[in-house]
């Protein structure tokens, strides 16, 4: 597997404040991985490291081959960045800035910029604090897109953005990957990661706490069955891994560890099924997992 | 469930709900700038009320202070006219008028800081969308401006009687340094309300007071000695009403109308803008940009250019104006010899007219050297505001190095000075050689003594690098040092103040220029400085974490 981000034990503290505290990342070239944590976790603390902004105080990382510390300028010909929180010059307009971006990363694709303006309906002549929070993400976003470069970091790049445009969002990142570009993509969007990421891994209090493809991590979770009897099933809660059982008029709705969802279906059958469908579980629910449970060592307990 | 309604004022007031919440808020925000700037001034009156009573213990040594004072233009201009030879009048001359400046400094920013920073951040939307209403965060902004006066005035009128001066001059005083500070809290107001741009309306504010304070000198300056009537360009100016007091010399109450005058319109047309303006918008429409960006924004060169070439042109504008000014009254200094022949024989005999011009011209050349370090001090902390509001980071995610980001703004605070001091001197050299009749003669001489102080400024760059690179968190601390520069240059020959503490300051290595000779030595430390600050600045810039 050829790496393009390679992070692993990584510490950094601020002061007091431990920030990361052994982080481990491993992104691949091509594909899109999620970056995912509450807020707080140390995913900006992270990629500001990954971006030479900071300097790690132990661990090692490796950014396209190459030291993100002593070999910033270098790198980053390759990389394209988008901050959380973009803040313009209040004397520049929005095309202004996206050039500038441009030719500080060696030249941007004219009839890119031009597309990615009309898809993101974006007006280039408006100046700093006359955009809305989402537009001047959109400044970020179309400099980032029309540059050619290896690899983008986008830190939660689609906070602001109204639903339609995240979904332009979506289908440019989809273009980054089918151009085989890495893309390390940190959100808490969790539906956003679902539908773009190829890997994911979660992190909390600046340590990595899971990592892998999305089966991978859905096979440590359960699925959702929703069903509708013909008998009352409330002995369906006495079964081995079945969690959260609501009964009512017949429908029931219940958790279940994916390994023991045979004795569930079998007991379903045998009561009779007028009407079944079953879920995978959402990357929300995983997430819920990790957070739910941080701090004590009590079985999980899961949402709904 | 009935929800509890809160009782809302009616008629006018509802406009001012919540003021009190919000000047509490600005308080708390400035518990550590309102103390400094009060206490600095305070401290600077009171510094100098003790040093006058050590240096000039006998009523002869007084008077002959106040005749020499009166006697020279170059004096005049820089510290205004004596208007009598008491401790108390003494103290008023030497520092009535740099109180009075300063709390007009410390009022504006006060007023700016509250009401038009708080528009542009977008935090007064979200403060503006609780119970408050729509003049409050104006009033919060001038009462807590107010606030800081009054403190002034306390502090100012107890110190002096607490050095037993008589109870109307210390009054007089105290008042004088109150209302000058108001007058420009209230000019701040009405800037605050033209532009949307806080730096601008700062600008528009700091404008006026230099504006007011070159009149001043210039008035003081080209005033004759032996009339008691000030000149109407000192009529003109707010720090020409503060010296027209005459604390302790007269104690004229009645020019304390013209401040109150122009508070109370100055208050009243910026409440009447702020009703007629929108939340967040100035009456200066911006203008959408271009949809490209011309050649020239190529990078963190241009990139720098764009962001500071407004405040360098207002400089670079500001020191032609002033120098002008200047030059065109140097040319009186020769009538403080008087009309008595016989001295002006003896004077010019002695190498004289065109010595006592070249005092004067060297001094406010000198003048003009210390204020430029505001500039250059500022134009090196836009790297740290780039810095902390987020914008660098972006830049430097580029193929950008931390040296060329910090080098694009560099190149401006070291050049600025150059082409700001230049414009200063040109201007000043055309004038004085117009008036002289000898422009071929004064302006190379001139010139020449403006740029020489660009050393002394540049060490001052340097520090404010270092302190940037390597004390981020501490960066707006530099304006100490800057500030004590140019109070050691401006206060220090006069308070008699030792040698070693002079030393400290770069300006005093200098030679003074026009009319003596060049030396080497001092510059080739000063340059060694103006070097080796911002080499330890940019060395440890380059190895810390970005904020």
């Amino acid at each position: 597997m050829n790496t393009a981000i390679s992070v692993s034990g990584l510490h950094k503290s601020f002061g007091r404040t431990h920030a990361l505290d052994g982080l481990d990342l491993r992104v691949a070239v091509g594909e899109v991985h999620g970056f995912l944590g509450p807020n707080g976790a140390g995913k900006s603390t992270t990629i500001r490291v990954l971006l030479g902004l900071i300097r790690a105080d132990r661990g090692d990382v490796t950014l396209l081959g190459g030291d993100p510390w002593r070999d910033a300028v270098a790198l980053h010909r390759r990389v394209a960045y988008v901050p959380g929180d973009v803040t313009l010059w209040r004397n520049l307009s929005g095309g202004e800035v996206i050039d500038l971006y441009g030719r500080l990363r060696g030249g941007l694709d004219p009839v890119r910029r031009a597309d990615l303006l009309a898809r993101f309906e974006l007006d280039p002549t408006k100046k700093g604090r006359a955009y809305s929070k989402g537009n001047r993400q959109k400044v970020a976003l179309v400099a980032a897109f029309a540059s050619d470069v290896d690899l983008l970091i986008l830190d939660e790049p689609t906070s602001g953005l109204d639903p339609l445009m995240e979904d332009v969002f979506r289908g440019c990142v989809r273009e980054e990957r089918e151009r085989g570009r890495t893309v390390l993509l940190s959100s808490h969007i969790l539906a956003e990661v679902e539908a773009l990421c190829d890997r994911v891994s979660i992190i909390r209090n600046g340590r990595t706490v899971e990592s892998g493809s999305l089966a991978d991590l859905r096979h440590l979770s359960r699925t959702t069955v929703r069903a509708e009897l013909r008998g009352p099933g409330a002995d369906l809660a006495d079964l081995p891994g079945v969690h959260d059982v609501t009964e009512s008029e017949g429908h029931v709705v219940l958790q279940v560890d994916n390994d023991h969802l045979d004795p569930v279906l079998l007991r379903l059958a045998e009561i009779g099924v007028r009407s079944l469908a079953g879920s995978p579980p959402t990357l929300e629910e995983l997430f819920l997992r990790h957070y739910r449970d941080q701090d004590t060592d009590a079985p999980l307990v899961a949402s709904r | 469930m009935t929800a509890a309604v809160l009782p809302l004022p009616r008629g006018g007031a509802r406009h001012l709900t919540g003021t009190g919440t919000l000047i509490r808020l600005a308080l708390r925000r400035d518990r550590v700038l309102l103390p400094v700037w009060v206490l600095v001034v305070a401290g600077a009156v009171s510094g100098v009320e003790r040093s006058l009573e050590n240096l000039y213990g006998t009523g002869t040594e007084r008077a002959e202070l106040a005749a020499d004072m009166n006697a020279n233009g170059s004096l005049r201009a820089l510290y205004g006219a004596v208007f009598g030879d008491s401790y108390g009048a003494l103290t008023a001359w030497r520092i009535g008028g740099y109180a009075a400046l300063l709390a007009g400094l410390m009022s504006l920013i006060i007023v700016i800081r509250h009401s038009r920073e708080e528009e542009e951040t977008g935090r007064q939307e979200a403060l503006s969308a609780a119970m408050v209403g729509r003049r409050a965060p104006l009033t919060s902004a001038l009462a807590t401006a107010a606030l800081a006066d009054v403190l002034l005035l306390a502090l100012c009128t107890a110190i002096l009687l607490g050095a037993g001066r008589p109870v109307a001059g210390s009054l007089a005083f105290g008042l004088t340094v109150a209302l000058s500070g108001l007058v420009f809290a209230a000019v701040a107001a009405v800037a605050a309300q033209l532009t949307e741009n806080a730096r601008h309306a700062k600008g528009i504010a700091g404008a006026v007071l230099g504006v007011a304070f070159v009149l001043r000198a210039a008035g003081d300056a080209a005033r004759e000695a032996a009339s008691a009537g000030s000149h109407p360009l000192v009529w003109a100016s707010p720090l020409g009403w503060a010296e027209n007091v005459r604390p302790f010399a007269g104690d004229r109450w009645w020019v304390l109308l013209l401040p109150v005058g122009l508070v109370a319109g100055c208050v009243a047309l910026a409440y009447a803008l702020a009703d007629r303006r929108d939340l967040g918008a100035g009456f200066v429409r911006p203008r959408p940009g271009p949809a490209h960006a011309p050649a020239s924004l190529a990078g963190v060169y241009g990139l720098a250019w764009r962001l500071q070439r407004g405040t360098l042109l207002a400089w670079t504008v500001g020191f032609a104006f002033a120098g002008a000014v200047f030059g065109g009254i140097a040319d009186g200094a020769q009538d403080i010899v008087g009309d008595n022949t016989g001295t002006r024989d003896l004077i010019r005999r002695m190498g004289g007219h065109p010595a006592l011009t070249d005092a004067f011209l060297s001094t406010l050349v000198g003048m003009l050297g210390l204020i430029c370090a505001l500039f250059t001090a500022g134009s090196v902390l836009r790297l740290r505001d780039e810095e902390s509001n987020g914008r660098a980071e972006p830049l430097l995610a580029n193929t950008v190095g931390r040296l060329r980001w910090a080098g694009g703004h560099l190149v401006i605070a070291y050049a600025g000075p150059v082409l700001i001091l230049a414009a200063g001197g040109l201007a000043m050299g055309l004038s004085y050689g117009i008036t002289a009749g000898d422009v071929s003669g004064e302006l190379p001489r001139i010139l020449l003594a403006a740029l020489a102080q660009v050393p002394a400024v540049w060490v001052l760059t340097g520090l404010a690098v270092l302190v940037v690179g390597a004390l981020p968190r501490l960066a707006a601390a530099v304006w100490g040092p800057v500030g004590l520069v140019i109070a050691l240059g401006w206060l220090g020959p006069v308070l008699k103040l030792p040698q070693a503490v002079l030393d400290v300051s770069p300006f005093g290595h200098l030679p003074k220029l026009p009319g003596t000779d060049v030396t080497a030595t001092p510059y080739l430390w000063l340059l060694a400085l103006a070097l080796a600050l911002p080499t330890a600045g940019l060395l440890a810039l380059r190895g810390r974490d970005l904020d």
